[in-house]
């Protein structure tokens, strides 16, 4: 190990980074995702490279090589399952995972790069996420496949041609199935780099923790392991009890029925619907009903579908507060369970037909959801009065002890779960 | 956990007595609609019309009943004996129409067939092979890793002889259907583990025909479709009635009654659908042990880990 070391310093790195590497001692489990994504990302790629020795990217004959998967490579069910499942724990985990780093102001300088590197991973993940959905060639699939590229088109001159460049055709066919299968073994390896990145930009900034307040002397930290890597395990192993439920007990729960049927081009599904995850965005798409001057509804809905996420490599500039964590903002902690609540109920909205109400009400919360960022970071930051802040980490995790004698167990309830 | 599962349970009874109020008033509607038909015969067409133009009802017109299935819930296993008759009422009456071309024979062993028995059953069918040295193709007996065969050479010569609309296949319709389950219910399911919405949903539809339609519907049945209140996408579909009392007769002595028949083969295409479900079920059961277990374990040596860190 010395030999290896003195000529490429990998074990060093790997010792630095995982074994000696200093973390805030008062991290609590909604800090735990980040573990959990570079978990859930092994499973998703080993998984799918053993989906894609069976899976043939084919339309004549990938709704079939699925099947065969399922009925008759050994253990197919379960690896298709878990891929499938995975998708959408990987999902949940992300969404824990930003919305830790909304609550406790993780973008705040000096990590605003590290934030707009995983926004980047974010959006890596829809594509890859949505790509991958398209590939059973179901009902579902082929639909969703043909709703969300003619977005593109939506966009003057350009439009057509950058649809067409991504169907490789004029409609969704074998050629589009082709692509998607390549772009979306692809993704992964991409995501994996730019985790990297993240991983890296990370370990130069320090992680931040439930006080806001930076790391001040070696009293405030622990050694990653065997502190973090013990209790990042249990909370993985724990979400992995979660994900084996689904798999196992409720394996299309997640799905739509319709992606059991082969997909038909010359039969629309009454409801197309996209995978829960990506229903807010949906339902923000479909919440521009009306013109807005030369942007025809159209249009406007994808501005504002993109300009959602978008929004989000902002975020660290919007914020105008000077303190990190939410918990000494009182007014702040209101704002962000509205905003928690506003995606929730955007995405029941995009889960729902585009008719009476709803569109109405995927508005008011679209609207909602702009303006938490647009106006109610930059305003609260300089009106709000917030609490006092502990001098150190170490003092306020001492206070706490001291105070409540809170038993260790009750660290387990973060305040970001849910 | 605890906090969200009993504020789950807490919305879902504060809204059971909305669900009971809206079935009530949908009852009560449906009556007084059908009363206005009758007083006024001359207007009842033109006002169902408008209706149908303005309002569609919304479909299945009524929802499956959740029936009993051995293979529901977390101990789920197949009922063999329920398999063999749902394979024999497949086989004598639905097989006239409907495929099953992702299932082979060889697959009949999981319904407690031996490797004989099989052979022999496969045999019983014609199965179209070749081209043979000379080029032609040629009819021999089917063999284990033969599939069920199809009964029209393509979906068009399916539909065309059955009045436009091509019948489904059966390899994985138990688990192509499913109606909508709806707020809250959809997150009930996830603690009662309910995945039996295809079963349900075709034992509804195979003894849901011969039911007399609301003056309302009727009208918008279009002629060679059959009225069912729980068909999915429609008032009516155009299956025709497709099994009756003691068509199939039933060696072991079950009831050889529609109902009895359109539970057995929903039961044998839920198989067909999943082969592995029983499989799956039981390995999960042991993995759920497993990762239990080793999450408690790893608590344990976490809070030994941080006994001496206040954190």
């Amino acid at each position: 190990m010395q030999w290896l070391d003195a000529r490429l310093p990998l074990p060093r790195l790997m010792y630095d980074s995982f074994v000696a590497y200093p973390v805030p001692r008062n991290l609590n489990y909604a800090y735990t995702f980040g573990g959990i994504l570079a978990l859930f990302l092994g499973v998703q790629i080993l998984t799918g490279i053993v989906l894609a020795m069976h899976y043939a990217a084919n339309s004549a004959i990938a709704f079939d090589s699925v099947e065969k998967i399922m009925r008759d490579v050994n253990w197919g069910w379960m690896l298709r399952y878990m891929h499938a499942n995975g998708a959408s724990f990987f999902f949940i985990a992300v969404y824990v995972h930003i919305f830790r780093g909304l609550y406790y102001g993780s973008y705040k300088a000096p990590r605003e790069i590290l934030w707009i590197l995983g926004v980047i991973i974010f959006l890596l993940m829809m594509a890859t996420a949505f790509m991958g959905y398209v590939l059973p060639w179901g009902q579902m699939s082929f639909w969703g496949a043909t709703v969300i590229t003619g977005f593109f088109t939506a966009f003057p001159l350009i439009g057509d041609s950058i649809q067409q460049l991504l169907l490789g055709g004029f409609a969704v066919d074998n050629a589009t199935l082709n692509r998607f299968f390549s772009l979306h073994y692809l993704l992964p390896f991409m995501i994996a780099g730019v985790v990297i990145l993240h991983v890296w930009a990370l370990h130069v900034a320090g992680q931040t923790n439930p006080t806001g307040v930076e790391v001040k002397s070696s009293k405030d930290t622990v050694p990653f392991t065997p502190h973090a890597t013990i209790k990042d395990g249990f909370a993985m192993v724990v979400f992995l009890i979660l994900f084996a439920y689904m798999i196992f007990y409720l394996p299309n729960y997640l799905g739509h029925a319709d992606n059991y049927i082969e997909a038909n081009p010359l039969k629309t599904p009454s409801h197309i619907v996209p995978e829960w995850y990506f229903l807010p965005f949906y339902a923000m798409l479909r919440a521009i009903t009306f013109n807005i001057g030369p942007i025809d509804s159209k249009l406007g809905g994808v501005l504002v579908m993109f300009g959602s996420i978008i929004v989000l490599f902002f975020v660290p500039w919007l914020d105008t507060s000077r303190i990190r964590s939410t918990a000494f903002r009182p007014m702040y902690k209101i704002f962000f369970w509205i905003l928690v609540a506003d995606c929730i109920f955007l995405g029941w909205l995009g889960s729902k037909p585009a008719e009476g109400i709803y569109p109405a009400l995927a508005l008011a919360g679209t609207i909602y959801y702009f303006g938490h960022f647009l106006i109610v970071l930059p305003v609260l930051g300089l009106v709000e009065t917030p609490r006092r802040l502990p001098g150190s980490i170490t003092e306020a995790v001492l206070a706490k002890n001291g105070g409540g004698g809170a038993p260790v167990g009750a660290a387990a309830a973060p305040d970001t779960k849910g | 956990m605890k906090t969200l599962l009993s504020a789950f349970l807490a919305a879902g009874l504060m809204a059971m007595p909305l669900g009971i109020a809206s079935a009530q008033e949908n009852q009560g509607s449906g009556a007084s609609v059908e009363a206005n038909s009758d007083a006024a015969t001359e207007d009842a067409g033109e006002i169902a019309a408008e209706e149908g133009h303005s309002e569609s009802p919304h479909y299945p017109l009524k929802k499956p009943e959740e029936l009993s299935w051995s293979f529901a819930g977390p101990f789920g296993h197949w009922d063999i004996a329920q398999l063999q008759r749902g394979l024999k009422v497949y086989k004598e009456v639905c097989s006239a129409c409907h495929g099953m071309r992702l299932v082979a024979f060889r697959n009949l062993e999981d319904l407690g067939y031996n490797e004989a028995q099989v052979k022999a059953f496969a045999a019983e069918y014609t199965i179209q092979d070749g081209p043979n040295a000379d080029g032609e193709m040629f009819d021999r007996p089917g063999i284990a890793s033969d599939y069920f065969p199809s009964p029209f050479p393509n979906p068009e010569a399916a539909a065309a002889a059955n009045n436009g609309a091509a019948p489904p296949d059966f390899s994985l319709l138990a688990k192509a259907r499913a109606v909508e389950r709806g707020f809250p219910t959809f997150l009930f399911d996830l603690f009662s583990q309910y995945q039996e919405a295809g079963p349900d949903y075709i034992h509804a539809l195979l003894t849901g025909y011969d039911q007399e339609p609301p003056a309302e519907i009727a009208d918008l049945i279009q002629d060679g479709t059959y009225y069912n209140p729980y068909f999915i996408s429609g008032p009516a579909l155009a299956m025709p009635t497709p099994i009756a009392d003691d068509q199939v007769e039933y060696p072991d002595g079950a009831p050889q009654t529609v109902d009895q028949y359109s539970r057995d083969v929903s039961a044998f295409m839920m198989w067909a659908a999943e082969p592995h479900l029983a499989e799956r079920k039981a390995t999960g059961f042991v993995v759920m042990i497993f990762l239990v277990v080793f999450a408690g374990l790893l608590f344990v040596v976490k809070r030994r880990v941080w006994a001496g860190t206040p954190h």
